[in-house]
Order: C-alpha cells, then structure tokens, then sequence
C-alpha cells in the first residue's frame, strides 16, 4: 500500500512514527488471506454443487482436521510423529463408547473425546520431549502401535477386530438429524473442521504460537530469549491431541461405526502424506492437503483398483526426493500474485 | 570489596580427549565491562557457551549472583538476567524482527505462554520492540522476513535482541564481527550506554574496540586463563603481546 510514503515518515521521526506503524505491521500478518474465505466458500458450495458426494466431502473434512492438529506439532513446533492417529483412534473409541452405553448427544461426544484425548496427549507427551528427530518418530510410532494392540486385546470393551457398532446418534444439538446420504453429517465435520482451525489461527498468531515457530527455526536461540521449549511443546501435543481426537470422534459419528482400523498405522502415515503434500506451518496445508490427498486416492482407486497404494507411494517417493524444505514452500513457486498473501501467511 | 556477579570454579570441558576449557575459574563483577580476549581456538567460545548452559561443563561450577547455576537449564538462566549473543548469528529466519523482538519481549513480560490473544494485541510489547529496533537502525526493515535481510543488519537484529531480555549481565560473543567498520564502534555505543549496574562480558579481536570498551581484561590462552588485569595492565604486558604476535600478527 503506501509503504513508500509510511518509509518517509519514519526517516523523519524514527521512533514515534515505528510505534505506531509497528502495531499495523504486527497486524497485518494476521489478517484473512483470500484464499481463506475461497476455501470456506467453497466447502459450503459443494454441500449444494456435489449432493452426491457427501461421504467423500465427510472424508476430507474429518482428515482435514486431523491433519492440522498435526500441524500444530509438525508445522510449528517442529515435532514430528508417527503416531498421531493414537488420539484419533482413541477419539473414535470414546465417541462410539459414549453413544453405545451413555450418551447419543453427538456434540457432548465430542467434547468428552477431545478431552479424553487430551489427557492422553498431556501423558504422553513426556515421551516425546527427549531425543531427536528419530527417536521421537519411534517413540511415537510405539504409542500408535501400542494402543492398535490395546483396542485389538480389549476385546470386552472395544469389540475387538470387530469393531464397535449398533450405536446411533442423537440429532446434533437436537436439531439437525442424521440423514442417510450424509449431509447433516458434511455440515457437522465441517462447522467442527471451521471451528478447530479458527481455533488453530488464534494459537498461530498468538505469543504461544510465535514462540513454537521460535523453537523449531532455532531451538538454541529459543533458549536464549527464554522460551521454556519443553512446557511449550507438551502445551501443543496436549492441544494437537485434542483436535485428532475430535476428528476421530467426527468419524465414529457420521458413520456410526468404529473398526480397530482407526488406529491403523497407515493413518499415521496418510496425515503426515497429507501435510506432505499441502505444506507445514501455516495451517491450511492441513486442509489444501487433505482435498488433494483425498481426492488423487480415490481417482487412483477407480483407475486402478489392485495398484493404487503403489502409485500413493510413488507420489511420496517423488515428494521426498523434491526435498523436505522446497516442499514446505512450494507457495513460492506459485506465479507472484498467488503467492504474495499466503506467503506472508506463514 | 568487591560485588561479583558472575564466577566460575575449576571449569573443565572436554570434546573427547581435548581440553577446551582448562581450570577456568573467573570472576566478574558487578557493572564491569569486562573483555575475554585470546588468539584462535583458545576456548573463549566454547567458555561462553559454559556459562550459558549451551554446554554442560565436564567439570566445575557456574555461580551467579552467588547461585550454583551449573545444571540450570538456558532459558531460566536467560530469566535470572543472564543472556548472550552468538559469534554467528542465530535468528529465527522466517520470523521478522518485529516478531523475533516482540517474542522476546513476551517471554521476558511473562506472557510467552498466552495461545489465545494476538501478538500484536501486545501493544507495549510491540511498540517496545519497534523502539528497540530504531535504536539499531532497523526500524525501516522490521517487516522484513530476516533470512533476506543483509548480513550486518542480522548482526544488530542478533545485538538487538539480547537487549530485548534486558539482561543484567550480558555476554557478547564477538559482536562487531560482520558489522561495517563505520557502525561498529555505534554498536559498541550502545552497549556502552547500558546502565552502569548492568554488566557485560566481551570476546572480541578488534584490539581498539576493547581497549576503548573494557575496563577489566582477562586473556584466554589454550583454555586457561592466562592473565587478568586492567587495560593499562594488558596493553603493557610483553607476555600477552608475545600470544597475539604468535598466533596472528
């Protein structure tokens, strides 16, 4: 905008004038990107544009939020996890627990489970403060795997290889009822998905989100401005671990069903895919990513039926070998014009 | 007499067989502005990395303000006034140094942990650090992602932001290295103008700067102290002449 004119004044009076102007700048990182809104937008479109694709739109959503509670351990912090679809496997077995026994208010469900996973995140975040890069990927890989088994043996309670199912749900907050072809169902995972990533937003732009970003761009420097790394990570597993857990409530929901499939470590691997492919540490990645993953999964599914895993690891393949780093800007390689709001984003 | 506000006992640091700390036992005093010089790989470094926790000694002890702070963790000792810069810069390079400042600002005001108010919602905090980076000529590049800002501006963006933490001991790794000749002794200007009870300890190899800097001296030699005293002191003795002339005439 007027930048030029902004740089004179502050030639002519340096510090007052950066006061003010400090403020605006501060501001400015945090404003709506258009591509916000485009998105939003367009999720509601397709609840009208595509009525015969809510299962697949149900799919993205809950994946989306799974996905950028990833991001908060993954994109800001600079944690990286094997095993995060523990809590959103947890998440499910509380939400169908809830329904099955005690109570089929879909929302309460879902709260009592974001809890829940929380905690679990809370306890076992301690895991993951000590070693490196590949010490963590074991030790949270372990979780995920430990509780697949703990769902498998459990039988008594979580139906085992079986699964939980024959529970349905309330109406959502008493006014909106499920519906056989899933609308009710889009509706809710997306207002969840809106919810948690303006949630989300707030924490990035916050202190707390800033000094996360601090701790991944430099963890010694992070030490030296007083970031107290370790209680900040725990604080952002815990909350990370609350919105997996969500989403995998969301999925126990809509489809009234929980197999131990949901603790799969393909899961793991499909949401780290998927920020993978829509970019780190600026939230939509999540989102951008979970269209992108779920859609080219399901075209290869059609087209090849026998062979689509082959090609889902071909793209990684392809991914990895571009490069870790060229991957988490990929924006830039957009033309200018796209590029120059999100960029500013991140 | 004397108020010592930083000492160590018998600091010892191995990397593997080699001794790159030997016996350090070192005391500052309170206001001092105190110069740790010595020629290359003589372990100055390596010594402000013990006393900021960075490292763990192998031995020994780090004292401040007369408490054992060996095994205290960086970021508390950055709370209890200790802080540093780093010879090479160490930013956080997507940040702006808006941010980067502000956060430290945060941190220091003990509103680091707030996930739910936007940083820029600070804005004593932000106008703080917009005030901090004027001081260091960076009020027209503070909306700038820092890994495209010129090499000697990351420098006064590194001096900058350990001011953010308002230390009361400061530990200066090499500041002027990397800054225009022109600017430097504006750098040390502004370290100079710190208040007196604020004490800073420098490494640096720019001779002139620390003679017109320091008022106490001590001399790193191969990890061990070598010899302490007053800049009359050091810039008489032949023995220390001798070091530098060996090392890098």
């Amino acid at each position: 905008m007027s930048a030029v004119q902004q740089e004179t004044t502050v030639t002519a009076n340096p510090t007052a004038d950066a006061e003010s102007r400090a403020t605006r700048l501060m501001k400015r990182r945090s404003r709506v990107r258009f591509y916000e809104i485009v998105i939003w937008l367009a999720a509601i479109a397709a609840y009208f544009v595509l009525p015969s694709k809510m299962l697949i739109l149900t799919e993205i959503a809950i994946l989306a939020l799974f996905a950028v509670s990833l991001d908060l351990v993954l994109g800001f912090a600079g944690i990286v996890s094997l095993g995060h679809t523990a809590f959103f496997g947890f998440g499910a077995y509380i939400a169908g627990l809830l329904a099955l026994h005690f109570i089929a208010e879909p929302v309460i469900g879902l709260i009592v489970a974001g809890i829940l996973s929380g905690v679990l995140g809370l306890l076992t975040s301690f895991l993951i403060l000590r070693g490196s890069d590949l010490t963590r990927l074991m030790t949270t890989l372990g979780i995920g795997l430990m509780m697949a088994e703990l769902a498998n043996q459990m039988a008594w309670l979580t139906g085992g290889a079986d699964g939980l199912s024959g529970f349905s749900l309330n109406p959502v907050l008493g006014l909106f009822e499920f519906d056989l072809f899933g609308k009710t169902g889009y509706l809710y995972c997306l207002a969840v998905l809106f919810i948690g990533t303006m949630i989300m937003r707030r924490i990035a732009f916050s202190p707390f989100g800033l000094s996360l970003k601090a701790i991944k761009g430099n963890p010694m420097r992070a030490a030296m401005i007083a970031v107290p790394a370790r209680k900040r990570i725990v604080t952002a597993y815990t909350i990370a671990a609350v919105f997996a857990g969500m989403a995998g409530a969301l999925l126990a929901q809509t489809t009234s069903f929980v197999s131990p499939d949901v603790l799969a470590f393909h899961r793991s691997a499909d949401v780290l895919l998927v920020l993978v492919i829509g970019g780190t540490g600026y939230l939509y990645g999540g989102i951008f990513g979970a269209v992108l993953f779920t859609l080219v999964k399901d075209w290869l599914s059609v087209v090849t039926p026998q062979y689509w895993m082959f090609y889902i690891g071909l793209i990684l393949v392809v991914l990895v070998l571009i490069g870790r780093d060229r991957l988490a800007r990929w924006i830039e390689y957009l033309p200018e014009r796209f590029s120059k709001s999100k960029e500013e984003g991140r | 007499m004397s108020d010592i506000v930083l000492e160590t006992r018998n600091l010892k640091r191995y990397f593997g067989a080699f001794l790159a700390t030997n016996d350090v036992s070192l005391k500052v005093e309170r206001g001092a502005r105190h110069a740790l010089i010595g020629p290359n790989g003589a372990g100055k470094t390596t010594l402000i990395n013990l006393l900021t926790g960075v490292l763990p000694p192998s031995e020994g002890q780090v004292f401040l303000e007369g408490e054992d702070i060996t095994s205290m963790a960086s970021f508390r000792r950055v709370k209890r006034g200790l802080t540093r810069t780093f010879q090479i810069n160490q930013l956080f390079s997507e940040f702006t140094p808006l941010e980067t400042v502000a956060l430290a600002i945060a941190e220091r005001e003990g509103v680091g942990h707030n996930l739910w108010r936007s940083i820029a919602g600070y804005g004593k905090v932000v106008d703080e650090a917009a005030t901090l980076l004027a001081r260091f000529g960076l009020a027209s590049v503070m909306a700038e992602r820092t890994v495209i800002l010129p090499y000697g501006k990351q420098r006064l963006l590194e001096i900058a932001l350990a001011f953010a933490s308002k230390p009361r001991v400061l530990l200066l790794d090499e500041p002027a290295a990397g800054v225009p000749e022109d600017e430097r002794h504006e750098v040390l200007s502004i370290v100079s103008d710190l208040p007196a009870d604020v004490t800073v300890l420098l490494i640096e190899h720019d001779m002139d700067l620390v003679f017109s800097f320091a008022n106490r001296i001590s001399v790193l030699v191969a990890g061990a102290l070598f010899t302490e005293g007053t800049v009359a002191e050091i810039s008489a003795d032949p023995r220390v002449k001798a070091v530098y002339l060996g090392e890098n005439a």
